[in-house]
């Protein structure tokens, strides 16, 4: 079996608005079956890259191949081969979950012989056979998010992008989603795109994973090695005067990286071990009391910080825009 | 091949959700039941109309007033598919915005058939002295009037972004329409207000009216265009909305 090397082929591929740079220049490969990762904050440019990958949005310049073909000159062919979970909800909800599934099969062209048998097999993946014949009205947030997902496959494209795909669900939906993905990858034989500002998320799920930032990649690479690039450890300390002890660390320690929290301050140290005992003398020295000190491993929100120089979770319009999708999904 | 089947999935999807809002469809009976009982109570006294009594005159006006307003209505579902994202599902399909047109306007038109069909029979039970067997003529007439209209609420709908706008448009587009097509008094003729005459021929409504009663009344309407030239008109006027609709489509993002 032949395989063709990339799935995606991302070359210079660049949108502007008037003077500002939505996506710069961008080149990125995705291999045929993994699941690739475009983690970035608000306005890092993972949906407009998205939106030109699926035809929604014209390049300004630059192309891309999706399974071969040319997302300028043969749309259609694109849109044939990926299915699209969209960050806001797309489904009719006076409809059936069998009947939008059908639909979608005649808009992409499923030959109506088959149609039964798939929807049956994509039901029966996203496990809701029992409601497939219930208005969507009458779905939860999962639910319907999993009958999205499902509905994406039922053409059966090379590849499945995600546009945050578990905004606005509670964690217990989160965890049910995040393994249907990692499922229906396994049954399917499919490249996943994920965009999401979730590092939990980008970290579970993703093979590869690319920080996008201004719209840049700003790095690329597995999760692991990712994490591994902050050679140290982070060590987390909460003291009284959390103000204080920061400023005569930074006098004391050559740190890759520090970073006041709210009640807490986390320094990434080349060897979290010496470090701690000498953190605790330099604090009683100075009259700073500590309750409480942590050693931990980098994750990848400190890769994050570490590229970007900003944390994803201060990212206060990203929650709100969160919120505006629960209250989107609640009103209807 | 693959649009026709876009064409009729989107057909179908219209169909089953107007079936399924019941409470609309039960509603929409009373508007024309109330001009044919109650405003031919009042009017028919004052407006006599040669050969017919007011509420035979009326009557195939009232089926092109119901075309009119359901059509317009109809583009509704537009801003519904945009506030509530399946737009973007049938935009991303790989079909073209032609057919996307196409198959939104023809499940539209059928919903908006449904009711004029069912204002018709109200004529017979009221019982408006006709031949029912002209409903077999008429339905083909009613269809292409229908044709144009739900496209104008289409093309509107796919410019605006909310519902309280699409209503405010609707009815600034609705009343003049209705008003200057004949429907409740004849538009030609002496004592009508040069600019009234003149306004009327302007509207794609007052050929379909006119069209309706020469089809229904038969011998005894006199009619203003020969039928020819009235269907003409409409079908002229039908292909425009549709070129223009397909464009207005075109533009749409989501």
């Amino acid at each position: 079996m032949t395989k063709m090397p990339h799935v995606i082929e991302i070359q210079n591929l660049t949108k502007t608005y008037k003077d500002f740079k939505a996506v710069d220049n961008l080149n990125i490969n995705v291999d045929n079956g993994e699941i690739f990762g475009l983690l970035g904050p608000n306005g890092a440019g993972k949906t407009t890259t998205v939106s030109m990958l699926c035809t929604i949005l014209k390049p300004t310049s630059g192309t891309a191949k999706i399974d071969g073909h040319d997302i300028i000159k043969e749309p259609s062919k694109v849109r044939k081969s990926i299915g699209i979970v969209f960050q806001d909800p797309s489904i009719d909800d006076r409809l059936t979950g069998r009947e939008n599934l059908l639909m979608h099969a005649n808009l992409y062209g499923v030959p109506t012989s088959i149609q039964k048998e798939r929807i049956a097999r994509i039901l029966k993946l996203i496990e809701l056979e029992d409601r497939a014949d219930d208005l969507l009205r009458t779905y939860s947030g999962g639910m319907r998010r999993r009958l999205e997902i499902g509905r994406g496959l039922i053409h059966q494209p090379k590849v499945l992008f995600l546009d945050e795909p578990t905004v606005g669900l509670d964690p217990q939906t989160r965890d049910h989603i995040w393994r249907y993905i990692k499922d229906l990858k396994e049954a399917n034989d499919i490249t996943v795109v994920l965009t999401t500002h979730y590092m939990d998320e980008a970290d579970r799920l993703s093979d590869r994973i690319a920080i996008m930032d201004h719209g840049k990649v700003v790095i690329l690479d597995t999760p692991q090695k990712l994490k591994a690039t902050l050679e140290g450890d982070v060590v987390v300390i909460k003291s009284n005067n959390n103000k204080n002890l920061e400023e005569l660390l930074s006098k004391w320690f050559n740190f890759t990286k520090q970073h006041l929290e709210k009640d807490t301050l986390e320094v990434t140290v080349p060897n979290g071990r010496n470090a701690i005992p000498r953190i605790v003398e330099l604090a009683n020295q100075n009259s700073i009391y500590i309750e409480s000190i942590v050693l931990r491993e980098p994750n990848l929100e400190d890769v994050f910080l570490h590229y970007t120089g900003c944390s994803i979770r201060d990212d206060t319009t990203k929650e709100l825009h969160g919120l505006s999708a629960i209250h989107r999904r609640a009103i209807r | 091949m693959t649009e026709l089947r876009g064409i009729y999935t989107l057909w179908l999807r219209e169909i089953k959700r107007f079936i399924r809002d019941r409470v609309r469809v039960i509603i929409s009976f009373i508007q024309p039941l109330l001009w044919l009982v109650v405003f031919t109570a009042g009017f028919s006294a004052r407006l006599v109309i040669p050969r017919v009594d007011y509420q035979q005159f009326l009557f195939p006006g009232i089926i092109g007033q119901t075309l009119l307003f359901t059509s317009m209505f109809m583009g509704i579902s537009v801003i519904w598919d945009k506030e509530f994202g399946f737009m973007k599902e049938i935009l991303v399909a790989p079909i073209s915005r032609f057919s996307i047109f196409i198959g939104k306007m023809l499940g539209d038109s059928t919903a908006a058939m449904i009711q004029g069909v069912i204002v018709f029979t109200f004529g017979f039970l009221l019982g408006i002295p006709f031949n029912p067997l002209t409903l077999i003529i008429a339905l083909p007439v009613m269809l292409l009037i229908t044709f144009g209209l739900v496209s104008i609420g289409l093309i509107i709908a796919s410019f605006i972004g909310s519902l309280e706008n699409f209503g405010a448009i609707q009815t600034f587009i609705n009343l003049p329409l209705f008003f200057l097509s004949g429907a409740l008094f004849p538009t030609t003729g002496e004592g009508i207000p040069g600019w009234l005459q003149f306004a009327s021929k302007f509207n794609p409504l007052s050929y379909g009216v006119d069209a309706l009663r020469t089809v229904i009344l038969g011998s005894d309407w006199t009619p203003l265009n020969p039928i020819h030239t009235n269907i003409a008109i409409i079908v002229i006027f039908d292909i425009a909305m549709i070129i223009i609709g397909t464009w207005a489509f075109s533009r749409m993002k989501k």
